[in-house]
């Protein structure tokens, strides 16, 4: 099993949703999330006072899948999350060695 | 006495229905400007410390509320001694008031213009607080309240509107307080934080306001009430001054707030929520003094140049080092002082009095007398607050520790938080709620 995680610009969230329901996914997780990479951040103004804003709010979506369907769901999540600016994000996957249902028990690519 | 003059001089003011009703609803008016107040420095302040902004305007309401029952009102506007306080014994507790008692020369109760100068005595001290963000140890603050209120404001009342009062008889122009209430509280303010010292972290850490739509909501609250402080000043309706400051009052607040709008446009590139707000407020304590003496093009030129010297005004403070954190010097003592000096230059002749500005050919006479009323007050306030300060930080401290700033006054002082953000009450059910809107309303982002 994979764990895919993809950190990327809030309004995109509801593409990447629908992407995800259309290729099979039962399950995600979303989480608020801030941080920067080459975008950086933005300056806000104060009655005078400049502050400069490095970390942007950005959305953090956890999938669970198979060995087999992670490629093709890491392309499903990069294409609905696109647009083509910087601050589009990143996506990874890492390795899981177990996943559990927790009410019923089961193991493996059971619980997904 | 007074109800004896009624009966025997004709002419004699007799109760009007009218103004008096009409000063209640102000007087009302007037008490919503503090919890106005409460939300604009409240959302001015980082998440932490937004309770005791809260609390340092309300723990106002309670104490000065009763100090003006018990001998305020008497110290301001009771029989003058010697120009510089007044005293009735019958007005101690307001005891020997009557209801049927008018105030003297006017259609209106005694009462009616006591408690509507009580919400003017309430409002001064809490006006002070967004100068002492996040630092002030709450037992020191209602002390400080009590005392401030005593040893100066009701004495400042007594000299700029009390019968005898040196600045009244002098001639200087208060039609609402710009002397009284935003110069003294300004000065005072100036005066307590050169004593307490800097917020931990000042020009360092970021000090964002947490949450600007509240400051919107005190700005509006505060405006609505402004026309209570204003146009009531006048203590009645008998002739078309009050609605001259209260026109003016409108006036002068629009153009303050485009002023520091355009200001702000021009200097950092954006026309910024907090400008829109700040400048309106400028704009209205200029015109607090001045609006019964100008006409309303006078009016514009007063909010124009009050939201321009305020929005200057607000930097001062990173280039002299002192923390007044909600900028109530540069919005009340610069907006004060500026409304107060322009009815030198302004006063049309037409409105209040007859008394006339350099602009229309009345030289500088009245610049003089304003000049005067203004450094009196400013100077008297800035010292007195001062050493009052400093006596209570010697006794009691005024601020809370290191520890506790830095963790948040608001649970060190009132063991609470503003805002729940945990739990599935917060966060976590915020994101699911937005996940559900958005998948049905797609199209919207798309």
């Amino acid at each position: 099993m994979k764990l895919i995680t993809a950190v990327v610009k809030p309004h995109r969230l509801d593409e990447i949703k629908e992407a995800l329901q259309a290729f099979g996914v039962h399950g995600l997780t979303v989480t608020e999330a801030s941080g920067y990479g080459r975008q950086r951040g933005h300056t806000e103004v104060y009655r005078g006072a400049e502050y400069t804003v490095d970390l942007v709010p950005k959305i953090r979506i956890e999938v669970l899948a198979e060995d087999d369907d992670a490629e093709g769901l890491i392309d499903v999540i990069v294409k609905a999350a696109r647009t083509g600016k910087i601050g589009d994000g990143k996506v990874w996957s890492v390795p899981v060695d177990t996943a559990v249902r927790v009410r019923t028990g089961e193991r493996g690519p059971d619980a997904l | 006495m007074a109800s004896a003059a009624i009966t025997l001089a004709a002419d004699a003011p007799t109760l009007s229905a009218a103004n008096t009703g009409f000063m209640l609803i102000c007087s009302a008016l007037v008490l919503l400007m503090t919890p106005g107040l409460a939300f604009f420095y409240g959302g001015m302040v980082r998440v932490k410390s937004t309770l005791n902004m809260l609390m340092m305007s309300f723990i106002s309401i309670g104490i000065v509320t009763i100090l003006w029952v018990l001998y305020g009102f008497s110290l301001a506007f009771g029989t003058d001694k010697g120009s510089l306080i007044g005293w009735n014994s019958g007005w101690v507790g307001l005891s020997d008031i009557g209801t049927a008692d008018l105030w003297d020369g006017y259609t209106i109760p005694i009462l009616a213009f006591m408690v509507f100068q009580m919400m003017f005595a309430i409002i001064t001290p809490a006006l002070i607080s967004g100068a002492l963000a996040d630092r002030v140890k709450f037992t020191a603050w209602a002390l400080f309240v009590a005392l401030w209120a005593t040893i100066v404001y009701f004495p400042v009342a007594h000299w700029v509107w009390g019968a005898g009062g040196w600045a009244f008889e002098l001639g200087v122009i208060d039609f609402a307080g710009g002397t009284a209430v935003h110069i003294n509280a300004g000065a005072a303010a100036l005066g307590v934080i050169l004593v307490i010292g800097k917020r931990v972290g000042f020009k360092k850490d970021p000090m964002r306001p947490h949450s600007l739509p509240l400051v919107m909501l005190g700005a509006g609250l505060l405006w609505f009430g402004w026309f209570g402080f204003n146009a009531g000043s006048w203590l009645g309706n008998d002739d078309g001054v009050g609605s001259l400051m209260f026109v003016n009052t409108q006036v002068a607040t629009a153009a303050a707030m485009l002023a520091w709008l355009a200001y702000e446009k021009i200097r950092h590139g954006a026309f910024t929520t907090l400008g829109a707000a700040s400048g309106a407020v400028a704009g209205l304590v200029a015109i607090t003094p001045s609006g019964g003496a100008v006409s309303p093009i006078g009016a514009i030129a007063v909010g124009v140049i009050a939201g321009l010297l305020c929005a200057m005004a607000v930097g001062l403070k990173y280039k002299f080092g002192y923390d007044d954190s909600l900028d109530v010097v540069g919005v009340h003592l610069v907006g004060g002082v500026v409304g107060s000096l322009l009815i030198g230059f302004f006063a049309s002749g037409k409105g209040q009095s007859d008394v006339q500005g350099l602009f229309y050919g009345g030289g500088l006479d009245q610049f003089w007398k304003q000049c005067a009323g203004v450094f009196a007050v400013l100077g008297y306030s800035l010292v007195v607050s001062a050493v009052l300060a400093f006596l209570l930080d010697k006794t009691i401290g005024m601020r809370v520790s290191e520890d506790d700033e830095i963790a948040g006054i608001d649970q060190a002082e009132h063991a609470e938080t503003a805002y729940d953000f945990s739990g599935a009450g917060g966060g976590a059910a915020r994101t699911s709620v937005t996940a559900a809107v958005g998948g049905e309303s797609k199209k919207v982002d798309a």
